[in-house]
């Protein structure tokens, strides 16, 4: 590789936290466990919980295409890792709750909320709204007064 | 259709001459036990005076990978027919399984020499064990340490004619 540092931020590589975008395990999270080749890498990810038996997603071989990478990565991963190595770093460096905190998971939680809305919840919103408007326009008016 | 692995196992019919006649076992790569089966006929019949009338199948069975969540390098030696000759030929792949390392040969083979599965005898599928023996530069590229790429231009499917922003490539 270059020594110049590189255009790029985010790079497929060996442990590197990838969104799965599409497929039954859509919106999950998985490490790249190695790589088989320009079009695919086989993928672990994480328990939900400490107790589940089953990981999130089954331990498979994704195509990038459906990928999308994160900026995070578990560093000092080794190449073809099992699943159990991988949760243990996974712990290690807490990249979950680091991906839970980040604004862009936030911001997929907040949009997948606001799509499971029923129509009371709705309602809720459009009173809240207007109530923020309200106190933002007191608090102009009295700033600008 | 994803390839399977099967073994079939036959031999000619015993007869008076030759009440216990010898066993073949053959792996081979297949849609179904249908194709399997047929397949191994016809192999049987250019090594040995037996055709599927004369000779009885013993056992089929699907050959499951041993670790298919391993990736490995598979070199795979080939006799195919072309449209002038038949010839020899060595390809690799880099994937899980048997069967899908010979799925993408008869993909590739198909691409880059127009070559049907009939016309494809696959002579040997052998994991290579170590990087140092893989022989094609395409395949040595995956095998460097700490590789990494990044995915440049990634171009997504825009939901609709006119969008307000320009979309991010990354």
């Amino acid at each position: 590789m270059t020594d110049q540092p590189s255009n790029f931020k985010r790079f497929v590589e060996v442990g590197r936290v990838v969104l799965l975008t599409s497929g039954p395990q859509a919106g999950h999270i998985a490490v790249i466990a190695e790589i088989i080749d320009h079009n695919r890498c086989p993928i672990r990810s994480h328990r939900p919980s400490s107790t589940a038996p089953q990981p999130a997603c089954p331990a498979q071989s994704f195509p990038y295409r459906h990928l999308t990478l994160t900026p995070f990565v578990l560093t000092k991963l080794p190449r073809a890792a099992g699943s159990g190595i991988i949760r243990k770093h996974l712990e290690k460096e807490g990249t979950i709750e680091k991906w839970n905190k980040s604004a862009w998971a936030q911001k997929r939680e907040a949009v997948e909320k606001r799509r499971k809305l029923n129509d009371f919840e709705r309602f809720c919103v459009v009173l809240a709204k207007k109530q923020r408007r309200d106190t933002v326009r007191k608090a102009v008016k009295k700033a600008s007064a | 259709m994803p390839l399977q692995e099967f073994q079939v196992v036959g031999r000619h019919l015993p007869t008076e001459s030759e009440p216990s006649p010898k066993i073949y076992r053959m792996r081979i790569f297949a849609p179904n036990e249908v194709v399997a089966k047929s397949r191994f006929w016809y192999f049987l019949r250019r090594l040995d005076k037996v055709k599927k009338a004369s000779g009885e199948i013993i056992g089929v069975n699907v050959i499951h990978e041993k670790k298919p969540l391993k990736v490995k390098n598979f070199g795979i030696w080939i006799r195919y027919d072309s449209r002038s000759g038949t010839h020899n030929m060595y390809k690799e792949f880099r994937e899980l399984t048997r069967a899908d390392a010979v799925k993408s040969l008869y993909q590739d083979m198909a691409a880059r020499h127009r070559a049907r599965f009939r016309s494809i005898h696959i002579l040997r599928v052998v994991e290579i064990e170590k990087g140092d023996d893989v022989r094609r530069p395409y395949i040595k590229q995956l095998l460097t340490p700490r590789l990494k790429f990044p995915l440049p231009h990634r171009v997504g499917k825009s939901r609709s004619t006119f969008v307000a922003h320009r979309p991010s490539t990354f």
